[in-house]
């Protein structure tokens, strides 16, 4: 704990490090903490939850990272986010940030094999492709990429959800506000189990 | 055997004592006076629901009227316990709605509560009159509705900062017309509006009613006419106190607040139009509480208020109070208690307030009665805690979050053990303290030597090795809860003091270097304590005994073993050894 950096800021266990999901960063960050409690890595990827103060959406930080990455080039960027800090309660930040309750999505997630259902909150993400890298971090599982014609085709795990009317739908199938608005929970599935979901043409 | 006094007497006699710690003491003296005790003791407090089982609280105390529990570790607030960890309150309302028909108080805070729980207190207790909810979740709109609709005597309702699912404002139309028995409703941590005229009709019909918290959606237009009929209020929790700004809204709301004569305590504030302070000017000489703490107003607006509020004991504000605001606070508020200063973007990058360490040495040197502080900013040096500690040896709760973690004096660029230790030195009442910025070892040493009347310590980010909580454990003999997160604390400081654990509620620590298994270890060798990991990367005899875990939680007990422990939760003194075949049918639940 004895290496300052310049500015006097010892970053090294809260790992505060810029960088977007998926690059070298990360690699570099499971490897410093793979001898020490793993929670540390899970730490930076959590971000600052709004309402509910169990929800697991840990992708949130990097998908912030990413939107200030793409304008700033030099300003200093919003750090990402260690969970619990600094100990400000979630309705605190919620009046913060002129939220009103009803402004935030939480959805369970639920992930064939895995023991624990999670909660995201679906305000968090923009687009389809943060919402899966999202769900591939949170479950330490690849979901690969969507294509119209065949699906998830040649990923080991297939995101699907139920929407309104109660019918299983592959994620990716309507448009991302669409989705929003009528998705009301996410299962992974394995893909042998998923066949029937694959969009027909 | 003779007594000295017929049983009655006795009895009489302990009912002048009041505290727990007065009745334990009196239960202590001889087997006749435990007997005569327990009989008439009304009111138990639970510091930790596993601490102790229902049947067993039920068995010495037949005769409560008044439970407080507490559930989660206080960390459970900054997200560090997964959700499904525990806290269920139902098993202890299923058993005391056998036990205790005439319970009249219920107090929970971090539990989980569920409607079925609710319907189930609303229909067992005939005399049920308090019900606060601190922090707990669980239940929705819906479990409210059956307490407004069920008990006839409600006296308090308060749901302070609990997480509610709120379905509709419907369930405080649940409040028969012949309920006029309300003294406080607290339902500041809805979402949703309630029907104004039934709120009206239930103030209306509640000649007792001293303490009202309204939420958030309840308009400032309105608020007048709640004032009105309610002009005994002593403490008033606002709406949001934005409107357009009209001359009649206003000329209203002054003359509703100049009609409130007893009023001691503000709050709510939500989306503050500055326009509609000054409508408030009548009751500010009378406050004593203060709070602030959603206003986003900026520090002029706030010192012109504060600066009328003379008898101030306790302010909670942001920190766009800036530290001229505070330096305003300390020229005004002489009696001034307790001061929480709140980040108003605690993950910005930069500061976006000149709010700093100024703030709190000028309230430190100008209110001589300041023993409560709880603040956070973004720079902090050795000699203004030296200074605070100089002013105010008699502080018992000091609360310092520097936002970012590990960050010197940023004068010297030395850690802050100094400044720290001049707090416990001087400070010789202090009963909590809260750390942050770059601390050694060292600070954990001046705390352990000086800290003796110190029951709660909370460490975040700081010290070098297990010498500190070696420290901490072994020198403060008054600790009771201590929660410990991202330290480099290991093995050795916690076995080679795990007899003190039996003498505090709980120990919390997260992403340190405990072992599963010094963990195992610390659970076979005390059987009087829970050694409870939580780890969700699954079982942790799947992975090296020399990995740390996740979450450690300590806490001793004389109810055993926890029966509803999540797939997460791993009780060290189960056998790992046929662990790993039952895996499979556990993580099955």
């Amino acid at each position: 704990m004895e290496n300052y950096e310049a500015n006097g800021l010892n970053l090294k266990a809260t790992e505060l490090r810029l960088g977007l999901p998926g690059t070298g960063n990360e690699q570099q960050q499971q490897d410093q903490y793979s001898s020490s409690s793993s929670s540390h890595q899970q730490n930076v990827k959590n971000n600052y939850n709004n309402n509910n103060k169990r929800s697991s959406s840990e992708i949130a930080s990097s998908c912030d990272d990413e939107q200030q990455q793409q304008h700033d080039d030099g300003a200093p960027l919003a750090k990402a986010q260690v969970v619990g800090w600094p100990p400000v309660r979630s309705y605190r930040k919620n009046v913060l940030e002129k939220k009103n309750p009803e402004s935030s999505m939480f959805l369970k997630v639920s992930m064939d094999g895995a023991p624990y259902l999670r909660k995201i909150d679906l305000k968090f993400y923009n687009n389809y492709f943060d919402l899966l890298k999202g769900l591939e971090n949170m479950f330490k599982c690849t979901i690969g990429v969507y294509s119209e014609r065949e699906g998830y085709n040649g990923s080991e795990h297939v995101p699907t959800y139920e929407d309104k009317d109660g019918d299983w739908m592959l994620v990716g199938d309507v448009p991302w506000d669409m989705f929003v608005t009528s998705c009301k929970r996410l299962r992974i599935m394995k893909a042998s189990e998923a066949k029937g979901l694959v969009s027909p043409l | 055997m003779a007594y000295s006094f017929p049983e009655e007497v006795l009895e009489h006699v302990f009912s002048f004592l009041k505290t727990d710690k007065d009745r334990n003491a009196v239960s202590l003296v001889c087997r006749s006076w435990y007997e005569i005790e327990r009989w008439c003791r009304r009111r138990v407090f639970i510091g930790n629901c596993y601490s102790v089982s229902p049947e067993i609280v039920i068995r010495r105390f037949p005769e409560v009227r008044a439970l407080e529990m507490k559930g989660k570790p206080h960390f459970a607030d900054f997200n560090l316990v997964p959700e499904g960890w525990g806290g269920y309150v139902y098993p202890w309302i299923v058993a005391m709605s056998v036990a205790y028909p005439f319970l009249e108080e219920i107090k929970l805070k971090r539990m989980v509560v569920t409607d079925d729980t609710l319907e189930l207190i609303s229909k067992s207790f005939k005399n049920f009159k308090v019900l606060v909810l601190s922090s707990c979740e669980g239940f929705t709109t819906d479990g409210l509705a059956s307490i407004a609709a069920n008990c006839r005597n409600l006296r308090d309702l308060d749901l302070r900062e609990s997480e509610v699912e709120d379905l509709s404002g419907h369930w405080l139309s649940h409040f028969p017309d012949n309920c006029t028995s309300l003294v406080s409703l607290n339902m500041s941590c809805l979402g949703s509006e309630v029907s104004f005229s039934a709120l009206e009709r239930l103030v209306a019909r509640s000649p007792n009613l001293k303490t009202l918290r309204l939420n958030r959606a309840v308009p400032l237009e309105k608020l007048s006419n709640l004032l009105l009929r309610a002009p005994q209020l002593v403490e008033l929790g606002t709406g949001a106190y934005s409107a357009e700004v009209r001359s009649d809204t206003f000329s209203n709301l002054t003359e509703a607040f100049s009609a409130c004569k007893h009023l001691k305590g503000l709050s709510g504030f939500w989306d503050v139009v500055p326009a509609y302070l000054p409508a408030m000017s009548s009751v500010c000489s009378g406050l004593t509480w203060l709070n602030l703490s959603y206003a986003t107003i900026q520090s002029s607006d706030l010192i012109k208020l504060v600066t009328q509020c003379r008898n101030l004991q306790r302010l909670w504000v942001l920190d766009y109070i800036e530290d001229s605001g505070l330096e305003a606070v300390a020229a005004s508020c002489k009696d001034l208690q307790e001061l929480r200063v709140f980040p108003s973007d605690p993950f910005g990058a930069e500061p976006n307030v000149s709010l700093t360490e100024q703030g709190l040495v000028s309230v430190s040197e100008g209110c001589p009665k300041l023993h409560s502080v709880l603040y956070f900013c973004r720079q902090m040096s050795n000699a203004a805690l030296v200074t605070i500690a100089r002013n105010r040896p008699k502080m018992i709760r000091f609360r310092l979050c520097i936002i970012e973690p590990r960050v010197p004096d940023y004068l010297t660029l030395e850690p802050l053990d100094t400044g720290f230790g001049a707090i416990v030195e001087n400070c010789k009442e202090l009963r909590r303290l809260s750390m942050s910025g770059l601390l050694t070892d060292r600070v954990f040493e001046y705390i352990g030597t000086h800290a003796k009347k110190l029951e709660m310590l909370s460490i975040a980010f700081a010290g070098d090795s297990d010498l500190g909580l070696h420290h901490v454990l072994s020198g403060c003999e008054s600790l009771r809860k201590l929660e410990i997160r991202d330290c480099p604390f290991g093995d050795k400081a916690l076995l080679a003091n795990a007899a003190k654990l039996e003498t505090m509620r709980s120990l919390w620590m997260s992403s340190c270097s405990v072992s599963f298994g010094a963990c195992k270890l610390l659970g076979q060798k005390m059987p009087r304590l829970n050694v409870e990991v939580i780890d969700e990367r699954g079982p942790p005899n799947t992975r090296p005994e020399s990995c740390p875990v996740e979450r450690l939680y300590v806490y001793r007990t004389v109810g055993g073993r926890r029966d509803d422990m999540p797939g997460f939760v791993w009780n060290m003194d189960q056998d790992f050894s046929t662990f790993r075949d039952s895996q499979e049918q556990e993580n099955g639940n």
